[in-house]
Parts: C-alpha cells; sequence; structure tokens
C-alpha cells in the first residue's frame, strides 16, 4: 500500500472533523478498504479509523427497533442474543458473510457506507426497512442505496446505527458466489406487523432494491409457491463471470421462495 | 545390543515432518534474510501483446530505496540466454516443434500479460514496488489470441512473427489406417466435444527466489521454491546464465506444495542469481497472489473431438482423437511433452481397443504459459475416454460398469503393449472395479435417487477406471521420444559410525512427506529405528545428481534408488562383517538389522558394523575399504501403471444449479503401499484438484488476453465444505519391474475424479434432456444447460 496519515479519534464529532478533503477516508471493519490499499488501488492521504469511538458499538432493542451501532462487527449480530430474539433472519444473516476472520473485523457500518452491490447487509436494510441513522441524520433504507457503491450519505457523513424495526417473521437466502463468497443474489422476505410484506435483494442489480413483484404476490399469498411462480424481468439486473442477468433473475424467485419457506409460509 | 526395530512399511506412521510445519518451523524461501539483501520487484506487462518501444528506468533510480533497474537489454548485453525448453517433439513428417525464445527479461515484444520487462531492485519490498510503479514503459499495444481455437483460425494474431499459424507442432500418434478401418467396419460410433479447462495451480506457497554471489570464489546459490534443485541447476547453469555448474548451488528448502508448477526454470530465478553478482547484493523475490495467478504455469487447456468405435457387442474397436492444445506464450520446461508422451499415449485406458490414432496440434497464444500441473496429460486423456466410455453406454443403453467390463485387459493379458506405445506391466481392472461398486453401495443407488428427488434433487451416479503412467522415466524411452533429460533418480546412503543413517535423495519433498515414507523403508530394510534416518534433499551441494520430484515418481524411481543404494550397504556390510566375524561371505546372512554367520550364533548388528567400517583397525586395506557410504542411480525399466475406479454420486438443485458431491468412492491399486495414511491424503488431496476441476475452478481471459480470474474474488479453489466424505479402498498388484512393487499415488485422485464427477452430473441431468455440461460445471453452467435443454423442448410444445 501507499503511505497515508492514520487517525484514531475516540468521538464521532472528531472523526467527522477530521474529514477535511475527499482524500482522506473513514476506516471501520477495513474488510474491503485494507486489501484495495494493499493491491494500491487506492490512495488516500488519511485514514480516520473509526475502531475507537465505543459510541458506535453496540446492539440495544428499542421498542419494536433493534438498533445496531455502525461499529458492530458481524460475528456480534451473529451471536447476539437480542438479535437472535427479535430478528433471528438478521443474525443469520450476519453468520454467512464472509468468512470467520471476515465476520470478526467488518463491521454493519462499513458494509452499508461501502453498499457493494453484493454484499448481504443491504438485503437487510431494504428487505426489514431498515433506518440509517448518521450524525446529520436518518435516511429511509428504501431511499439509501442509489447505485453501484453509492449512497445517499454525503461527503463527511459517518453511519452512527441502523434501525430494524422487528418483523413479524423473516428469513434470509442467499446464494453465493464460490470464489468470492458474495452473494450472487440474496433475498430478505419479511412479513411485518400488520400484514405488509417486504422483500428485499442484493447481489443481482447495481445495489440492493425491493423486489415489488415479489411483494404483491407475497402479500396475496405468502407461500413458497407463489414467491416461485413470480417472473423477475433480468432487465439491468448485473451480468460477470459467475451469472447472466436471466440466472440472477431466476434465483430472486427462487430464494424468495426459501426464504418464505424458512419462515414457515 | 541386539534391538530389533518394528516394521513400519504398510503401517500409517504418523508424519514426522509435521511437528516443525504445525508448529510453524518450516523454513521456506521467503523466511530467510541474508545481510545485505535487497528486494526485486519486476515490471510486468499489462498487455497480452505490444510492442516494447522504450523501457526508461530513471524515474525509478529516483525513488528513495531503490538500488538498480534491470532491463532485457541488460541481459542481453551480457548474453544472457533464453529460458530452455526439455523436451523436443517432432511432429508429422519429422517435423520438429518451434521453440521460439524466451528471454528472461523481454526485449522488444511482450506476449502475455505479465511478461517482465524490468526488473528493480530496492532496499524493501515497498520501495521496490514504488520503483516498479515509477518506470516508464512505452507499448505499442497489438492485437492478441488467449483461446486455443482462436490461435488455429487463419489470420489469427502471430505470438511469435516467425512460428507460423502460431503452431509449435502438429504431431500424431498410433495406426491412422487402422482406426480409420475400424470405424468403417463399425456397429455404433459414439462422438464427443470437450474442451479440458484451463486450470491455475494456486500452491499454499507462492513462488520465491533469493540469489547469493560471493565474490570470493566466484560462486553462486539461488535458494528458490522449486521441486527438483538439480534440473534448475543445470537449466540456468547450461542454457541462460552460462554458468560453471560447479559454482552453482541450488537450495529448495521446505516448499508449500508445487502440483508441478515448481518443477519449470522460471525467469525470476535466473534474474535473481544475475542480478544478485551484478549489484553484489542478495536479491530476493517473493510473488504475491496476483503474480502467482499471473505468471505460475498455468494447466490443462485442450479442446478435443473424440469418437469411439463399437461393433455390434460392445468392443471398443477403435479410438479417433483430435485436440488443440494450448502451450501460452511460449514454451515452458516440459510443456511440449504434456499433450502429446503424456495425453496420447494414455488414450488406451483400462481397454482391449486395438486401434487407436491421435492428433494433437500445439498452439501459441499470448496467455501464461501452460506445463504440468497434477496429472499432466494423464487427466485430460482420462477425461476424454471416461465421458466418452460412460457416453457410449447412454447410447447403447448399456450399464457403464458392464461396457467398461466388457473391454477391461484382463489379468492374464499383461504385459500388454497398447497401440500407443505405453507397455502395461501388471493389473488388475475389474478387482479395482468390483471393490468399487460394492463400497458405493452400486446396487441399492435407486433408493439414493429416489431420496434425492423426495427432496427436489435429481442424483446422479458417474463412473472413471482411469489409468496413469508414472515413475517418469525409462531414460532411453524418454530420450528416443526427445527428452533432453534423463530420467532417473539418485540416491545416497551414509551409515554414519554409531548406526545412524543418512539419506541423500534427488527427490523433493515439497508435501509428499517423504521423510516419512523414505524413512520407513530405510528403517525396515537397514534394520534402525526410523528415529535414527535422517532423509536430506533438495540442496545441489549436498543431494547427488536427481531429477526431482514429480509424475509421482518419488517412490517408485527415488525410493526405488534408495533402495539399490542399500543393496550395496548390505553387501559392503556384509563383507565388513565377515571379515570381522571370520567368516566366508558367502555364509554371512543379513535380516533383522543384524549380520549373522549361517547356523551359529554369531552375529553383528547394523551399528556395530558401521562403526567397524569407520574404526578400520584391522581391515586388509588391499580388499576392504573403510567407509559404509553407498550411492545408486536408479533408472526404471518401464513406467508404472497406478489404476482404479472412482464413483462419484452427486446431487443437482435443479432450481440453482448448485452441484453438491454425496458420496465419492475411490479404489486404487497403487501397487506396494509403504504408508497407507500418506497414501490416502495424496488421494483426498488429489481428488479435491479433481473436484475443483470439475465443478469450481476456471481459468478465463478475455478475447484480448486479459486474466478475468486473477484472484481469489473470482478464481473459485475447493474449500473444505465442498468436499465429501470419501470411501476408500486398495487392491494391489505390485508393480513387476522396481525393487519396492510400487507405482506412485500423487496424482491418481486428480486423474480419475473429473469424469467421474461429470458423468454423475450428466446422469442426473438426463431425465431433463441434458447431454453435455462443460468444467467446470459451476450452477451458472448446470442452470443454463437445464435450459437450453427445456427451451427446444418448449418450442416443440
Amino acid at each position: 500500500m501507499y503511505a497515508f496519515e492514520y487517525h484514531r479519534p475516540s468521538s464521532i464529532d472528531e472523526a467527522v472533523a477530521l474529514i477535511t478533503s475527499d482524500d482522506i477516508q473513514f476506516l471501520s471493519g477495513g474488510q474491503t478498504l485494507i486489501p484495495t490499499l494493499k493491491q494500491r488501488l487506492a490512495m488516500p492521504d488519511a485514514l480516520v479509523d473509526l475502531g475507537g469511538i465505543e459510541a458506535l458499538r453496540g446492539i440495544r432493542r428499542e421498542g419494536d427497533h433493534v438498533i445496531i451501532g455502525a461499529g458492530t462487527r458481524h460475528a456480534e449480530v451473529a451471536a447476539s442474543d437480542t438479535v437472535a430474539g427479535a430478528i433471528p433472519a438478521l443474525a443469520h444473516l450476519a453468520s454467512q458473510i464472509g468468512d470467520a476472520q471476515v465476520r470478526n473485523r467488518g463491521t454493519i457500518g462499513g458494509s452499508v457506507a461501502n453498499a457493494d452491490p453484493s454484499a448481504d447487509y443491504p438485503a437487510a436494510v431494504i428487505g426489514l426497512g431498515a433506518t440509517v441513522r448518521t450524525n446529520r441524520r436518518e435516511i429511509a433504507g428504501d431511499d439509501y442505496f442509489q447505485d453501484l457503491f453509492t449512497t445517499a450519505l454525503e461527503p463527511g457523513e459517518l453511519i452512527t446505527e441502523i434501525a430494524f424495526p422487528i418483523p413479524e417473521v423473516a428469513a434470509y437466502a442467499k446464494f453465493a458466489q464460490a470464489a468470492s463468497g458474495y452473494a450472487i443474489a440474496g433475498v430478505m422476505v419479511a412479513r411485518m406487523p400488520g400484514g405488509a410484506v417486504r422483500v428485499g435483494v442484493t447481489g443481482a442489480a447495481p445495489y440492493a432494491l425491493r423486489a415489488t413483484a415479489l411483494e404483491v404476490a407475497l402479500a396475496a399469498d405468502f407461500s413458497p409457491a407463489a414467491a416461485k411462480a413470480v417472473t423477475i424481468s433480468a432487465d439491468g439486473l448485473n451480468s460477470d463471470l459467475h451469472a447472466t442477468p436471466a440466472y440472477r433473475a431466476a434465483l430472486v424467485s427462487v430464494l424468495a421462495a426459501r426464504a418464505v419457506a424458512a419462515c414457515g409460509g | 545390543m541386539t534391538e530389533t526395530a518394528t516394521r513400519t512399511v504398510g503401517t500409517s506412521v504418523k508424519r514426522t515432518e509435521d511437528a516443525r510445519f504445525l508448529t510453524g518451523r518450516g523454513r521456506y524461501t521467503d523466511d530467510l534474510h541474508r545481510p545485505g539483501q535487497v528486494h526485486a520487484c519486476f515490471v510486468r506487462s499489462p498487455h497480452a501483446h505490444a510492442r516494447v518501444l522504450d523501457v526508461d528506468g530513471a524515474p525509478a533510480m529516483a525513488i528513495p530505496g531503490v538500488v538498480a533497474v534491470l532491463t532485457g537489454a541488460d541481459m542481453a548485453a551480457e548474453g544472457i540466454g533464453g529460458l530452455p525448453c526439455g523436451w523436443q517433439v517432432i511432429g508429422k513428417g519429422g517435423v520438429p516443434m518451434q521453440e521460439p525464445p524466451h528471454p528472461p527479461l523481454a526485449l522488444d515484444r511482450v506476449r502475455t500479460v505479465g511478461d517482465a520487462v524490468a526488473v528493480v531492485l530496492a532496499e524493501n519490498r515497498h520501495a521496490a514496488r514504488d520503483g516498479a510503479e515509477a518506470v516508464v514503459v512505452d507499448y505499442d499495444p497489438l492485437p492478441a489470441v488467449a483461446h486455443v481455437a482462436d490461435a488455429a483460425r487463419p489470420g489469427a494474431p502471430l505470438v511469435h512473427d516467425d512460428v507460423p499459424g502460431n503452431v509449435c507442432y502438429d504431431w500424431d500418434i498410433g495406426d491412422k489406417a487402422a482406426a480409420d478401418a475400424a470405424f468403417a467396419g463399425a456397429a455404433h460410433v459414439t462422438r464427443l466435444d470437450l474442451v479440458n479447462n484451463r486450470l491455475i495451480p494456486n500452491a499454499v506457497e507462492p513462488r520465491a527466489a533469493l540469489g547469493e554471489y560471493d565474490p570470493a570464489d566466484g560462486s553462486y546459490t539461488l535458494t528458490t521454491t522449486s521441486q527438483n534443485p538439480h534440473v534448475i541447476r543445470l537449466l540456468m547453469c547450461a542454457f541462460v546464465l552460462n554458468l560453471p555448474e560447479h559454482k552453482v548451488r541450488v537450495v529448495a528448502p521446505d516448499v508449500g506444495g508445487g502440483f508441478g508448477s515448481k518443477i519449470f526454470h522460471y525467469a525470476e530465478e535466473a534474474v535473481v542469481t544475475w542480478a544478485a553478482a551484478k549489484v553484489g547484493r542478495p536479491v530476493k523475490w517473493t510473488a504475491d497472489r496476483s503474480e502467482s495467478f499471473m505468471t505460475d504455469c498455468h494447466g490443462r487447456d485442450h479442446v478435443t473431438t473424440a469418437e469411439l468405435a463399437l461393433d455390434a457387442e460392445g468392443h471398443f474397436v477403435g479410438l479417433r482423437v483430435r485436440t488443440l492444445a494450448n502451450m501460452g506464450a511460449y514454451l515452458s520446461t516440459f510443456a511440449s511433452c504434456v499433450p502429446t508422451y503424456l495425453y496420447a499415449t494414455l488414450l488406451a485406458g483400462q481397454y482391449r481397443t486395438p486401434a487407436i490414432y491421435a492428433e494433437v496440434k500445439a498452439l501459441f497464444t499470448h496467455t501464461t504459459p501452460v506445463d504440468a500441473y497434477r496429472g499432466a496429460g494423464r487427466p485430460e486423456a482420462t477425461y476424454l475416454l471416461e465421458r466418452i466410455v460412460e457416453k457410449a453406454a447412454h447410447e447403447l443403453d448399456m450399464d457403464p460398469a458392464d461396457l467398461r467390463r466388457r473391454n477391461f485387459i484382463q489379468p492374464d493379458q499383461f504385459p500388454y503393449q497398447t497401440p500407443v506405445a505405453l507397455a502395461y506391466d501388471t493389473g488388475d481392472y475389474e478387482a479395482s472395479l468390483n471393490r468399487a461398486l460394492d463400497l458405493s453401495e452400486y446396487a441399492i443407488f435407486a433408493e439414493r435417487r429416489a431420496a434425492s428427488e423426495a427432496k427436489g434433487k435429481l442424483r446422479g451416479r458417474g463412473l472413471s477406471c482411469y489409468i496413469e503412467a508414472c515413475g517418469i522415466a525409462p531414460s532411453a524411452v524418454a530420450g528416443a521420444l526427445g527428452a533432453r533429460a534423463g530420467l532417473y533418480e539418485a540416491a545416497e546412503v551414509r551409515m554414519n559410525p554409531t548406526g545412524s543413517v543418512t539419506v541423500f535423495t534427488g527427490s523433493h519433498s515439497h508435501g509428499q512427506g517423504h521423510e516419512t515414507t523414505f524413512a520407513q523403508i530405510v528403517a525396515d530394510r537397514l534394520g534402525v529405528p526410523m528415529a535414527n534416518v535422517e532423509i536430506v534433499h533438495g540442496d545441489t551441494s549436498r543431494i547427488p545428481f536427481g531429477m526431482g520430484t514429480y509424475g509421482s515418481r518419488s517412490l517408485a524411481v527415488g525410493g526405488s534408488a534408495i533402495v539399490r543404494a542399500m543393496d550395496k550397504i548390505i553387501d559392503k556390510g556384509r563383507k565388513i562383517a565377515a571379515h570381522m566375524l571370520e567368516a566366508g561371505e558367502g555364509d554371512v546372512e543379513f535380516s533383522d538389522g543384524a549380520f549373522r554367520v549361517a547356523g551359529t550364533d554369531r552375529s553383528l548388528t547394523m551399528g556395530e558394523v558401521a562403526f567397524q567400517a569407520y574404526v578400520p583397525h584391522n581391515f586388509p586395506h588391499d580388499t576392504l575399504e573403510p567407509g559404509l557410504d553407498e550411492s545408486a542411480f536408479y533408472d526404471p525399466a518401464n513406467f508404472t501403471f497406478p489404476a482404479g475406479t472412482y464413483v462419484c454420486e452427486v446431487e443437482v438443485d435443479p432450481d440453482t444449479g448448485r452441484v453438491s458431491v454425496e458420496r465419492f468412492t475411490a479404489v486404487d491399486d497403487f501397487g506396494t503401499i509403504i504408508n497407507p495414511m500418506i497414501v490416502e491424503g495424496q488421494v483426498h488431496g488429489g481428488v479435491a484438484q479433481g473436484l475443483g476441476q470439475a465443478l469450481l475452478e476456471g481459468c478465463a481471459y478475455d478475447d484480448d488476453g486479459q486474466l478475468m480470474t486473477g484472484s481469489y474474488m473470482d478464481y473459485a479453489m475447493p474449500r473444505a465444505a465442498d468436499i465429501p466424505d470419501y470411501r476408500f479402498d486398495f487392491t494391489c498388484t505390485p508393480c513387476t519391474h522396481n525393487p519396492l512393487g510400487a507405482k506412485g499415488c500423487g496424482e491418481a485422485g486428480a486423474i480419475g475424479s473429473p469424469p467421474a464427477i461429470i458423468n454423475a452430473i450428466l446422469d442426473a441431468l438426463e431425465p431433463l434432456g441434458v447431454e453435455d455440461i462443460a468444467m467446470p460445471a459451476t450452477p451458472l453452467a448446470v442452470w443454463q444447460a437445464i435450459q437450453d435443454a427445456r427451451a427446444p423442448a418448449r418450442a416443440a410444445e
């Protein structure tokens, strides 16, 4: 990697104040950023390590929400009794991210800020209708992901925590790419209190989004067969060595059906 | 001192080398740090094909810590030669293969992504890399060709201007007229087009090289990640650097896996050795993983058309094969022999097919050189043969096991001369097949298929009856076929004065467990405890001139050399014992570690004899030399022919295309087995690699020659969770022509498993109308095959 300055602030305000140019970046778990630096694909002037900010850590329940601090590691979410009790699908999702080393370093805030099109957490943000809380505001999950690696975050804006509404029932089904372990497609299906159905899809498109056709079908009939019967359009879906748009489209229905089955639907 | 060592051969002695590996005490090339060493970083081409108009190292020299920038022109100015190919293939009509030059650092042209144009030496790795980025190379990009079928087309970009049509050689083997006649009279012909997918080796330890020069005596030392240090020394001294061998020492210390990729003499080895003298400091280079993907020789990459002719009773009467083989941009050390003498000679398989004709056209492309990778040619032959045999069985509605059985070479037919050069010494193919069918519960497969169907999965079963030629090779045969080296192995067995034994072997262990297996052989034969046996390998200044480890040759050839040296030790010991015991030499017998005078209670242990050998106070020096130290060079009489049957069962998820291997049964005939645990481990690893080829690994270049699978983000290696529980057994027909009866086991798993897996997938998908699937059978490939099979059915509705 190229040389850079390194800061390790202990408060959110301090961290934000250190971002004085576009060439200064936050460093959270570093599971994307550090390999990028090691391959010399990025040359920041400075990194602001968020690892020393206690306020960004932790998991708590607030009424009908589970709140996860942005600096909380995947392994902590996967092992959290609070998460498992309220949204077991979210704990299950976290347990499937990367490998044990990644889960022990990577953070939810880092993942959601990076907005990799194949990352797992975005499916949960969309599928559960989460709210992304930053040092400046609250952003509805539906408005947060905007394009490939592009989010509603403004320069210098820092995710502090993510608030997940507790669904009546939810499940996440993932089809992992064999080499990287990232999702070729991943689908979070949730039935919210009141009966609304949300379906969040990651991996298939340039950014995580809701599968409205599936939501409509499942609102009418919350069954695996209903999900499988939905034909997803391949238009605009991702294409790479590992999957064609048509394959991803087919997987989304199949995974949605599996998620519904896992919901007991 | 009448200890009798316990017999260890045939028992699963724990690996003695593992203590140091598991406790982090292995010593690898990159672990070595020499005083004053500089670090090398290569400037590598981002283009698959380009003219190099200028290389400007001056900006790099301005980087703090950069010591030197050296280019191909610097090497050429000193008369440094190109990297040689060790095997000359003579094509049709006596036309020798094309051997275009392969300068260690490119001169006016780069021919593959990763071709090195310069090397930067610096005080540390970071400065070296900074320097390499600062070197300004003026490239003029040219059209490139990456895929072998494209390289064969008229008008394809030329990799070497003086190699017309990119053809390295156009070679054939077998009797064309006999094969054509067999097809003319055949009752049934099965045809198959297939691709043997290109693989990237991925040893856990990246390649590394450390060059040193001692101006005191003008000597060089190269420490390198090699499977055969003497071969590297010979090639580098005689062909590249023009150095006298006695002034060059090559050391291959602990090496973390090779799989063939560390056989070859690579440019970096020559460059660091040369540069060390140039700058007067040790020069170290360690590949990063991206460099490994780009520059370690790749494997396989065949495009083949095959036809099998059968008579009305299902006997194979003829086989015709046409193969295009990708050589990459340059001929690597053994590249030329892989798709010829290690491939087409195996096309008889386990069968009595009387007429075989194969044509192989080898072509250059703008890609990384392709050379031997675990199995080297034999996986390609086995894949072809076992796919087409299985396809024939399906077409004829015969049980695939029965069709094979009907065509097996029978035990009473050995030695068996195939129509493609090889003469098999021994085997019992039906024994392995029957055991594998039993072990896999072949007869009650239908129950398991029904259970899978109840879960919405498709279950299939595939067979593969492989044979391989190992123990390369009788030097006379190899030489007649174009090898530029002998392929014997060397060993020295040194009894130390206090009775311990040091064995120097030309074989090289980089995961095989030689320190254990060889010590078992020595301990048993000489009657000393294993703990008193040290196996020394990997250092040309210590070991005799041996050829190294590849082609499953270490035990069959290297082990046999050790046995021959021990025979000489015992003969000499007998002389010493006869003298000491005042007996006639013919009356002294050696067994269980002791020399005994027949019919008496007078005896001496090997240890006592060894001591006397070095304290020869009353030796008759005109007839008995002091010392007990013997060496042997063993040149095998024939190849060895391990063979066996693999049975694979898969479940396919028709919705996602995902394949899971549910059951894998391997029954191998490796001849005599020294350490069953180590052998099982070799088969485990080999099958894992075969599973990788069949399901996961596919090296991909785009049409411009850019490597699309240049990291673990896109190149999938098998992980523990991908590997099934194995069912294992062995049958044994000992090799008839080496003193151990051993055949070799290192490559079998990688050779036998891919067709078993693909056959199983096709069996599973047969109800859906899928007739072919290419490796790797990724979820996408399987799903797509299912869609494609459904599409015409839909269209017909």
